[in-house]
C-alpha cells in the first residue's frame, strides 16, 4: 500500500507549477475572460504543448511521452490551480482518452500524434439541451456516415478541429468523429458562466462522421470516457479548490476589522477549516480515482464517481466561501475570486452534473451489492 | 501510488487471516464491555491477541508489541473487523493513558503497568474533564497539594466528570492544579492513580442514549506518592498534550450504522411511490454523499498511514475524521428514522429496523460530536495548527489561575 505520488511525480508537479506561475496564469485567464472572442490562450496552449503535457499519457509510438495517468493527474492539478484558459480537458481527457480506449489503429495513428504535438484541438459533444442526455432523449442521427443534429453546449466547440459526437445510428447510440472544418458543420459561439473556456452550439447537416468503437456502444463508451475524464477533472478541481483556500487564508491574515485580523475570528477560521476538510476528502477520493484510472481497476466507475462528487462539492464550497471571506472586494471584477467561482461551475457540469454522478454511483453500489448477495 | 497490498503486506495479511481464523471468536457475546459476560469476553480476546503479539502491533517488542508498521496495524484492524469481536474497553488506556505513562514514568512504573494493560488485565481511564470545563482542559480545578506530614506525598481533591469507563477502571491518569498562583497552563501536574484508592468515588452518569458509559469521579484527600507523578511539577500541560495528541488518532473511526446499512434498510422500506425507498432520489443523493465521505475518510487515513510509514508523525490533520464521521452518524441516523415515517419513532430493538442501529446512531451521535474535542474545538485545531491562523484571543493567558473569572 502506498497512498501517495512518487517523488518523480511530485517533482513533475513542482515543475508544472513553476512553469505555470512563470507564465502568469491568472492574467491569462483574465485575458480570455475580457476578450472571449479569443476562445483560448493560444500562446499558453503552444507552451504547454512544448512541455509535452498534451502527450503525457500518450504512448511514445504515437508521439507522446508514454508516462502514465498519474503524471497526467499532477499536471491536471496544476492546470486547475492556474485556471488555465486552454482546451486541455477537451483535447486530452476526452478526445485522446476516447481514441486510446476505443479508436481504430488508423484513428490512433492519425490523431494521437497530432494531439501530442498540440496541432489539433478536440471537443466532446453529448448535450443537446437542458437536462442530461440519455439514449431515450438523444436526437442527433448518423445515416450512411453523415451526421445531422444539434449539440449545445459544446465546450471548445468554436475552436476545436475535431469533435467526438454522440449520435444515433440505426436507432442505437454511437460515438463519432467529425471534422469541424469540414462540410455540413455550422458553429456559433455561446456565452457561458465561464468565458475563460470556449463553448459553442454546433449544427450538423450531413456532416461526414467516422465511428469510434463498436456500433451501438456509444452510451457505454461515453460513460467510460467520462469516468476517465472525471478523475482528471477532479484533480483540476482539487487544484482550484486548494488555491481558493490559500487565497482566503492569505487575505484573512492581512485584512483587519475591529482591530484584529479577520483570520482571528472563529467564524472565518471555521469556514476555512471546513474548506480544508472538504478539500482533503476530495483529494483522498481523487487519489483513489487516480489509482483506479492508472491501473484500469474494475472499481474505476465507482472511484471516479466518488472523486467527481467530492471534488465538485469541495470546489463549489471553497470558491463561494472565498468570495465571502474577501468581503466587498471579493465581489469585484478586478479580484480573481470569480475566476475560480466560474471555473468551479464549468468543471462541475462539463462531464455531467454531480446529481447525475450521484445517481450513477448509487446504481453501481446497488449492482455491486446485488452481485455480492 | 498503489492501493493494493505489497507482497510483504499481502503476506502479513495472510498471516493475520490464518491466525484470526484459528483464534477469533465465532459468535458475539451479548452485553456491553461495561460488565459481566461482555467484559469477560473483551478481556479474554485482548489476552489472546497479546499472547500472539497482536494487541499493540506498532509498539516495540520489549513492551509486548511487534515493532510493526502502522500499515500492519490497519491490516489487522481490517481483518479483525470481519469477526464478531467483543467491545473494546481498552482503547482509552492503550491509545492514550499508557503511551503517556510510557513517555513520562520511571522504568519501574513502566515495567509494572505496560504489560498488564496490554494483556487486558487492567483498564485505564483518562480523568481530564471537570464540571467547570472540558474543552478548556487547562482550566482544571482539581487540586493536588503536598501532604502536610512531610512525606513528599500528594493529596488530591476535586471532581472529574464524563470519565469513560471509570466504573470498571483499575487506574487512571489525572490532571491536577498544583500552583493556582501561576497562569493556568503553568500550574498543572499529572499523576497516575489507583482507582481503588481511598477517597475516590465513582458515580455513573445516565447518558441521553440510555447507557452509563461515563461517570463523575470525586476525589477527597486521595493520597498519592510523589513517584506517581508523570512529568515535572507544574509541567502537566505538556504531559496532557501527549495524551491529547494520541487521542486524535484513537478516536474517530466509523461507529454505528454506515451507508451500507442505510442502503439495505432503504431497499427494504416502502418509498413514496409505493416501490422501495431506495428509489427515492433525495435519499439516493444523501446516500451518495455519505459514501463519498466514508471513502474520503478511509483514503485520508490511508494517506496518513503512508506518511507515518515514511517516519512522519501524525499531525493535527487527523482531526478531520471525527468532524466528518460524528456529524454523519447523527445525520444518517436521523434520515433513516425519517425514512421509516411514523414507524421511525419506535426505538425498540425487537421492532426497530436493524435492531435499532439507526436509533443508536441518532442518540449517540451528539455524544461523539463532543467526546474527544467538540466540532468547534477540532475546527480551531485545523485552523490554527494546520492552516496557521491566529489562536483565539486568550483573555486568561497571563492571569494567575486563582484570579480567573469563572462562571457557574
Ligand atoms: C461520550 C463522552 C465520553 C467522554 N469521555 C471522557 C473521558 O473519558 N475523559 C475525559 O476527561 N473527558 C471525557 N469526555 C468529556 C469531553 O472531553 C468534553 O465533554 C468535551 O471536551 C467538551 O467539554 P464540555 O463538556 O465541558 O463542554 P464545554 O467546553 O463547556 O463546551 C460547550 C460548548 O462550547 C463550545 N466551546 C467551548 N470552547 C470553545 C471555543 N474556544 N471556541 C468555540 N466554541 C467553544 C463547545 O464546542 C461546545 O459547543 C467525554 C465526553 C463524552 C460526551
Amino acid at each position: 500500500m502506498n497512498f501517495d505520488f512518487s517523488d518523480d511525480q511530485k517533482f513533475l508537479k513542482g515543475e508544472a507549477r513553476k512553469f505555470l506561475e512563470a507564465n502568469s496564469p491568472l492574467g491569462r485567464a483574465r485575458g480570455v475572460l475580457e476578450n472571449p472572442a479569443k476562445g483560448y490562450d493560444a500562446d499558453l496552449w503552444k507552451a504547454v504543448a512544448g512541455q509535452g503535457w498534451l502527450g503525457a499519457a500518450i504512448p511514445e509510438e504515437f508521439g507522446g511521452l508514454g508516462l502514465g495517468h498519474l503524471e497526467l493527474c499532477v499536471i491536471a492539478e496544476e492546470l486547475g490551480r492556474a485556471v488555465a484558459p486552454i482546451p486541455f480537458a477537451s483535447t486530452v481527457y476526452f478526445l485522446a482518452e476516447a481514441i486510446m480506449l476505443a479508436g481504430s489503429d488508423e484513428q490512433k495513428a492519425d490523431l494521437l500524434p497530432k494531439i501530442a504535438a498540440g496541432e489539433i484541438i478536440g471537443a466532446i459533444a453529448t448535450s443537446e439541451g437542458p437536462g442530461a442526455t440519455t439514449a431515450a432523449t438523444l436526437q442527433a442521427t448518423v445515416t450512411d456516415g453523415k451526421l445531422t443534429g444539434v449539440k449545445i453546449p459544446v465546450t471548445d466547440g468554436d475552436i476545436a478541429d475535431v469533435a467526438l459526437v454522440l449520435a444515433k445510428e440505426g436507432g442505437k447510440p454511437g460515438l463519432f468523429l467529425v471534422d469541424l472544418a469540414g462540410e455540413g458543420v455550422a458553429r456559433e459561439a455561446v456565452k457561458t458562466l465561464d468565458p475563460t473556456r470556449d463553448a459553442a452550439k454546433l449544427v450538423f447537416k450531413d456532416a461526414p462522421a467516422r465511428r469510434v468503437g463498436a456500433a451501438g456502444a456509444g452510451m457505454e463508451l461515453v460513460e467510460q470516457v467520462f469516468d476517465r475524464a472525471a478523475v482528471l477533472i477532479a484533480f483540476e478541481q482539487c487544484g482550484g479548490s486548494d488555491r481558493c483556500l490559500e487565497m482566503a487564508k492569505d487575505y484573512a491574515l492581512e485584512r483587519y476589522a475591529f482591530g484584529r485580523v479577520i483570520a482571528s475570528y472563529q467564524a472565518i477560521k471555521h469556514k476555512l477549516a471546513d474548506m480544508y476538510v472538504k478539500n482533503e476528502l476530495a483529494r483522498s477520493n481523487a487519489y483513489y480515482g487516480a489509482w483506479a484510472l492508472n491501473t484500469n481497476a474494475p472499481e474505476l466507475p465507482v472511484a471516479a464517481s466518488a472523486a467527481r462528487i467530492a471534488a465538485s462539492e469541495a470546489y463549489w464550497f471553497s470558491s463561494k466561501e472565498n468570495i465571502q471571506t474577501h468581503g466587498g472586494i471579493g465581489f469585484t471584477w478586478e479580484m480573481d475570486c470569480h475566476l475560480f467561482y466560474r471555473r468551479s461551475r464549468q468543471l462541475s457540469l462539463v462531464a455531467g452534473a454531480p446529481r447525475v454522478w450521484k445517481e450513477r454511483l448509487v446504481s453501481h453500489l446497488e449492482r455491486r451489492n446485488a452481485a455480492a448477495a | 501510488m498503489d492501493f493494493n497490498d505489497s507482497p510483504d503486506e499481502a503476506a502479513y495479511r495472510q498471516q493475520v487471516r490464518d491466525w484470526l481464523d484459528a483464534n477469533a471468536p465465532k459468535a458475539r457475546v451479548a452485553g456491553d464491555p461495561e460488565g459481566g459476560d461482555g467484559m469477560a469476553a473483551s478481556k479474554a480476546w485482548q489476552a489472546t491477541k497479546a499472547a500472539a503479539g497482536y494487541a499493540c502491533i506498532t509498539w516495540p517488542k520489549e513492551w509486548g508489541g511487534q515493532g510493526g508498521s502502522p500499515v500492519q496495524n490497519v491490516i489487522f484492524s481490517q481483518e479483525e473487523a470481519k469477526y464478531p469481536i467483543p467491545g473494546n474497553p481498552f482503547q482509552i488506556g492503550l491509545g492514550m493513558c499508557v503511551p503517556t505513562v510510557m513517555t513520562f514514568a520511571d522504568e519501574a512504573t513502566k515495567q509494572r503497568f505496560v504489560g498488564p494493560a496490554l494483556r487486558g488485565e487492567e483498564i485505564w481511564s483518562q480523568l481530564f474533564s471537570e464540571p467547570s470545563g472540558g474543552s478548556d482542559v487547562a482550566g482544571a480545578r482539581t487540586k493536588a497539594e503536598r501532604a502536610p506530614d512531610g512525606s513528599g506525598d500528594w493529596l488530591i481533591s476535586g471532581q472529574k466528570v464524563w470519565t469513560t469507563g471509570a466504573q470498571f477502571s483499575d487506574f487512571g491518569i489525572v490532571i491536577t492544579r498544583t500552583s493556582p498562583d501561576k497562569p493556568k497552563h503553568k500550574g498543572l501536574t499529572m499523576f497516575w492513580v489507583d482507582m481503588k484508592d481511598p477517597g475516590i468515588e465513582v458515580k455513573p452518569i445516565h447518558q441521553m442514549s440510555g447507557g452509563s458509559g461515563f461517570n463523575e469521579v470525586f476525589f477527597t484527600d486521595v493520597r498519592v506518592k510523589d513517584s506517581q507523578r508523570l512529568g515535572a511539577v507544574d509541567e502537566g500541560w505538556k504531559v496532557s498534550l501527549v495524551t491529547l495528541m494520541n487521542e486524535r488518532l484513537a478516536v474517530g473511526g466509523q461507529t454505528g450504522a454506515g451507508w451500507q446499512q442505510f442502503m439495505e434498510a432503504a431497499r427494504n422500506t416502502p418509498g413514496l411511490d409505493g416501490g422501495s425507498a431506495l428509489k427515492d432520489g433525495a435519499l439516493r443523493e444523501k446516500l451518495a454523499d455519505w459514501y463519498v465521505q466514508a471513502e474520503g475518510l478511509k483514503h485520508t487515513r490511508n494517506r496518513t498511514m503512508t506518511a507515518l510509514s515514511r517516519g512522519q508523525t501524525p499531525g493535527p490533520e487527523s482531526s478531520i475524521g471525527k468532524i466528518i464521521s460524528a456529524v454523519q452518524m447523527q445525520e444518517l441516523g436521523n434520515t433513516a428514522i425519517e425514512m421509516l415515517d411514523q414507524y421511525g419513532i419506535i426505538d425498540d430493538p425487537e421492532l426497530a429496523s436493524l435492531n435499532g442501529a439507526f436509533h443508536f446512531s441518532l442518540m449517540f451521535g451528539p455524544g461523539l460530536r463532543i467526546a474527544g474535542g467538540t466540532d468547534e474545538i477540532l475546527r480551531n485545531i485545523i485552523a490554527e495548527r494546520v492552516l496557521g491562523l491566529p489562536g483565539d484571543i486568550r483573555v486568561d493567558k497571563d492571569v494567575p489561575f486563582k484570579d480567573m473569572p469563572t462562571g457557574r
